[in-house]
Formats: structure tokens, C-alpha cells, sequence
């Protein structure tokens, strides 16, 4: 055989296993939306919007769940969002070369891979023993604590993006370098701060660990912030484990509704990013 | 431009004496050094720049001319490690100095980069940018000083009817302009260009320098150019520089015909650079 062919042959021996690792990857995937689908798609009724979650072996939805969820999420989002692009703002445009900003980086990315139950513990040791009682805004802090890191990542890379000749450009103006943040760099970095906050909504959204030790549940409706609440991930978890087939299939359905909302969201996260690239050339 | 001629100031040490100021002099730069850390850029710079005049810096890469124009606004002191020593008057009062106000130093000297830099927002609010910062001017009076450094950038009638327009639409050559129309909407002293057509198309090119040639007779304005053509079409002064030496200064005709200095003469014949 010549060097070529050997060439050919460990060529095609490469395409061959990248393709089954992906064919893999993706048949995994797949199977999971489809358990979910057929398994979920069952119990999705006008009464899992409008329904309380029900005690066993009666009829019920998933209504105070859901809204739990998105309050949680919501208010979560409102006290991280803030903090992470502030933070990420720092360490692209104010801290560069400080050593502050080189330890705020690495902790920054040590919490972004911690796992969420220590940041449920955290948070229950935080809230939850002092105030005595679980409750919707521990779980909303939380949700906080998990958003900030992956805030602060995206916002930071997105800014760095940004040529320094329009922030030079800004300078040259006699413009302070706060309103360049906020009037020249903000805008040019939208999407992609957009993006990472959408992103950091897909990943909280899911988290139950974090919930478990702080908002835990609750079976009925509550609009209280200072007690517990019911939210989709530990209703799942505590339905799913529980030996009531109307109850598994709640689980089903609730599993289904977070997929197909995360999915969603990164849609639109990507949806986002292109509309606003090919609205600008197609003005071209 | 006989009156110019006055100006040559030989890269010695001979001007250490304080010269009086002349009456159209808006730079003067007295033995400017500068450091990029430990490198030195700058070596003992001495030289005049006029009011109502195109003084044009020209050299091979890394002479230090877009160094030395980074001075004049106090752009290099955004970078830690820059420093620059020696004295450089703007109207008398050396802007080197820590107590300066460098937002106000640089509302009063504009800077057009080599690429474009529009702002993500629209054509008007490009223009009004500085404006807005500046003053609180009612609407109308906002739009005619929009209107009038768009007319004075020869822009105004490619875009009235897309002032709404993202900024980052326009071609090359526009985006441009516009840089051009925001730093003279805030009615600065002096701009600053530091190739400003090196990115752009030859017709963008001739529309640039035509833009530069009627803001002349306002501003004091300094070019940075790697292309010695354009400096001889549109300069009254040029000074040429290599390896951070000033190496002769004076009015445009006489250093690309008959420069004083031989390295003067290679370059700008070509035959180095």
C-alpha cells in the first residue's frame, strides 16, 4: 500500500468515528425529546393552566407551579441582571490589568461551573435560617446567585467584541468614559448582552436543587413572596419520585412545558442575534 | 507660502530658548519626548503648527507621526505606561500638564480615525453625539448645527433623507464623512486625522480631501498620511519624520522639491520607506 492510500484510509477511519460520535450525541438528544414528548404531550390539557397542582388521585394542572416558576425566575433575573453586567462592565472597560479584576474573573468562573446545590445551601443558610421559614424570594436569590456568573461572562466577552476604535472615537469626542459605556458601548453590545441574559433565563429556569433548599413548594396558589411556593423544577422532582400515576404523568407534562420553554428561548436568543445582524446589512 | 517658510525648526537643539508666539500659531511643541514604556518614540520633537492651516506628518511605518498626533490630544494618556515629557502649547498653555481637563482638551481638539467609527445608532444622533453632551440646545437650534457639520463634511445631500438611518449603513466613504460631520458639529479648535482615507476607495478618497481643503480655512488641522500624494495635493506644511526624529519641517512645495535634508529627499522620491 502507498503512503496515500494509508493517508485515505485513516481519513475515512476519522470521518467515520467524528460522525458516529455526533450520530451518538444526537440520537441521546433525541431520545429524550421523545420520551418527553410522547410521554408529556399526554397530560397537556387547558387544566395544566389553569389548574392548582392536586393531591393524589384527583384532577389537577400545574397552574401555581408555573406561575411560581416564572415569578421566581423574574424576580431572580431583576436582582441578578443588574449586578452581572454591572460587573461585567467593570472587568471589560474599568478593571483591565488590575488584579482585582483577575481574581474577580477566576471566582466568576469557579461559580459558574459550582454546583447548584451549594448554591441552594448557601442561600438557605443565608435566608432561609434566619427568616425562620422557606419563601418565594429565597428561591428568587438564589436563581440570582446562578444567573450573575453567566451574566457577567457574556456581558464582559460581548463588550471586549467591541472595536476599541469606537470607544477611542467616543474619547477623542470629550465624552467621559461613563457615557461611552452607557450612550456608545451598551448599544453596540445589545444582542449579545441580550443573548447572555436570555441564556442565564434558560439555565435558571431549570434549576431545582437551588429552589429545593429555598422556595421548596407548595401545593396551593401563593402570590406571598414571604412563603413558600410552588415551582415547576421541584414539583417534577417531588411528582416524578412519588408512587401516583396521575402524579407521574404531572411530572411528564411539566418536564415537557420547561423543555419546549427553554427551547424556545434559545431560539429566540439566536433569533435575536440575527435579526439585529441582517437588519443592519440589509441597509447596506 | 513664503510666510511659512519662517517655521522650519530643525531637529537640533538650537530652539531652546522660549520663542515668542506668533500671531496664527496653534501648537507649539517644545522638546517633546515620549515613551511606550521602555521604548523611546519620540526624540526631542520641536515644531509649530498654524492656525487655518493643513500641516501634514508624513515618514515610513513606525516613524512616530501617529504617535506624535496622539500627543496633541492627550489620546495616549488612556494607556498606562505612556508618558510624554517636554512642553506642548495649545493657545500658550501646555496640555502635558496633570491639571489639564483632558474631556475638555479633547471637546476643543477633535480626532477622525483611520476606520470609520460610526456610532450603533442613527446618521442625526452620530452627528448630534457630542453636541448633546456639550449643551442643551432646543431642537431646532440641535438640528441646524447637525445640518451644518453635515454640510460642511459635503454629506448633507447623500443623507437628509436617511438621517434616521443607522450610522453603520452607509458605505465606507460615508461613515467617514459622517466621523468627520460629529467632530466638527461640537465646533472644535483643531481635528486631528490620522489616515483617514487610508481604508477607503480612491473617489471616497478625493471627496475626503475635498471635505479637508473647505475646513481649512476654519480649523487648524493635522494629517497623518502614508500617502505622499495626498499630502503634496492637499498640505500646507509637511513635516516629515523617521525613527521618532522630527527630521525637517516646512511648507509643502519645498520639502517634496527641493528639501534641505538628503533622508527628506529619498523618501519622498521613493527611493526608501
Amino acid at each position: 500500500m502507498t503512503r496515500l492510500q494509508i493517508r485515505k484510509i485513516v481519513s475515512a477511519g476519522a470521518l467515520a468515528f467524528a460522525g458516529l460520535a455526533t450520530l451518538i450525541g444526537l440520537a441521546c438528544l433525541a431520545a429524550i425529546l421523545w420520551t418527553l414528548i410522547s410521554k408529556g404531550l399526554a397530560g397537556v390539557s387547558q387544566a395544566t393552566f389553569t389548574q392548582m397542582t392536586p393531591p393524589p388521585g384527583s384532577a389537577g394542572g400545574l397552574l401555581n407551579a408555573i406561575y411560581g416558576s416564572l415569578l421566581m425566575t423574574g424576580i431572580g433575573l431583576a436582582i441578578g441582571a443588574p449586578i452581572g453586567i454591572l460587573a461585567g462592565t467593570y472587568l471589560a472597560e474599568y478593571g483591565r490589568g488590575r488584579t482585582l479584576s483577575t481574581v474577580v474573573r477566576f471566582v466568576n468562573d469557579v461559580l459558574l461551573s459550582a454546583p447548584s446545590i451549594i448554591v441552594g445551601l448557601f442561600v438557605y443558610e443565608l435566608l432561609v435560617i434566619r427568616m425562620g421559614h422557606f419563601s418565594a424570594i429565597a428561591g428568587a436569590v438564589a436563581l440570582a446567585v446562578i444567573a450573575i456568573p453567566v451574566t457577567v461572562r457574556t456581558t464582559e466577552d460581548m463588550i471586549n467584541l467591541i472595536p476599541q476604535g469606537m470607544k477611542d472615537a467616543s474619547t477623542a469626542l470629550g465624552v467621559h468614559h461613563w457615557r461611552t459605556v452607557t450612550s456608545v458601548i451598551y448599544p453596540a453590545a445589545r444582542s449579545g448582552i441580550l443573548t447572555g441574559l436570555l441564556l442565564a433565563v434558560a439555565r435558571i429556569s431549570g434549576e431545582t436543587a437551588p429552589l429545593l433548599f429555598t422556595a421548596l413548594n407548595n401545593q396551593f396558589w401563593s402570590t406571598d413572596l414571604n412563603a413558600p411556593m410552588a415551582n415547576l423544577p421541584v414539583v417534577i422532582f417531588q411528582f416524578a419520585l412519588s408512587p401516583y400515576s396521575d402524579w407521574q404523568q404531572l411530572a411528564w407534562t411539566g418536564a415537557l412545558l420547561i423543555t419546549v420553554s427553554i427551547l424556545l428561548l434559545s431560539i429566540a436568543a439566536r433569533g435575536i442575534v440575527s435579526a439585529m445582524n441582517s437588519n443592519r446589512s440589509s441597509r447596506r | 507660502m513664503s510666510t511659512t517658510a519662517e517655521i522650519v525648526v530643525p531637529n537640533a537643539g538650537a530652539s531652546a530658548e522660549v520663542a515668542p508666539r506668533r500671531k496664527n500659531e496653534k501648537y507649539s511643541i517644545r522638546h517633546l519626548n515620549f515613551h511606550y514604556g521602555e521604548s523611546q518614540a519620540l526624540k526631542d520633537i520641536n515644531l509649530e503648527l498654524l492656525d487655518r492651516n493643513i500641516t501634514a506628518f508624513i515618514g515610513p511605518s513606525g516613524c512616530g507621526k501617529s504617535t506624535l498626533l496622539r500627543v496633541l490630544n492627550r489620546m495616549y494618556s488612556l494607556y498606562p505606561g505612556h508618558r510624554a515629557t517636554g512642553e506642548v502649547l495649545l493657545d500658550g498653555r501646555n496640555i502635558l500638564e496633570p491639571s489639564v481637563d483632558v474631556a475638555s482638551l479633547r471637546f476643543r481638539v477633535g480626532m477622525v480615525f483611520q476606520k470609520p467609527t460610526p456610532f450603533p445608532m442613527s446618521v442625526f444622533d452620530n452627528v448630534a453625539f457630542g453636541l448633546r453632551l456639550a449643551h442643551r440646545l432646543p431642537r431646532a437650534r440641535l438640528h441646524e448645527r447637525v445640518e451644518a457639520a453635515l454640510r460642511e463634511a459635503v454629506l448633507w445631500d447623500e443623507v437628509k433623507d436617511k438621517l434616521s438611518q443607522d450610522g453603520r449603513s452607509l458605505s465606507g466613504g460615508q461613515q467617514q464623512r459622517l466621523c468627520i460631520a460629529r467632530t466638527i458639529a461640537v465646533h472644535p479648535e483643531v481635528i486631528l486625522f490620522d489616515e483617514p482615507t487610508a481604508a477607503l476607495d480612491p473617489i471616497s478618497t478625493l471627496r475626503i480631501e475635498e471635505t479637508l481643503q473647505s475646513l481649512c480655512e476654519k480649523y487648524c488641522i493635522v494629517i497623518v498620511t502614508h500617502n505622499l500624494q495626498q499630502a503634496a495635493r492637499i498640505s500646507k506644511v509637511t513635516a516629515f519624520m523617521y525613527l521618532g526624529q522630527l527630521i525637517e519641517a516646512g511648507p509643502t512645495e519645498k520639502i517634496f522639491t527641493a528639501p534641505s535634508n538628503r533622508r527628506t529627499d529619498d523618501y519622498v522620491t521613493g527611493r526608501f520607506g
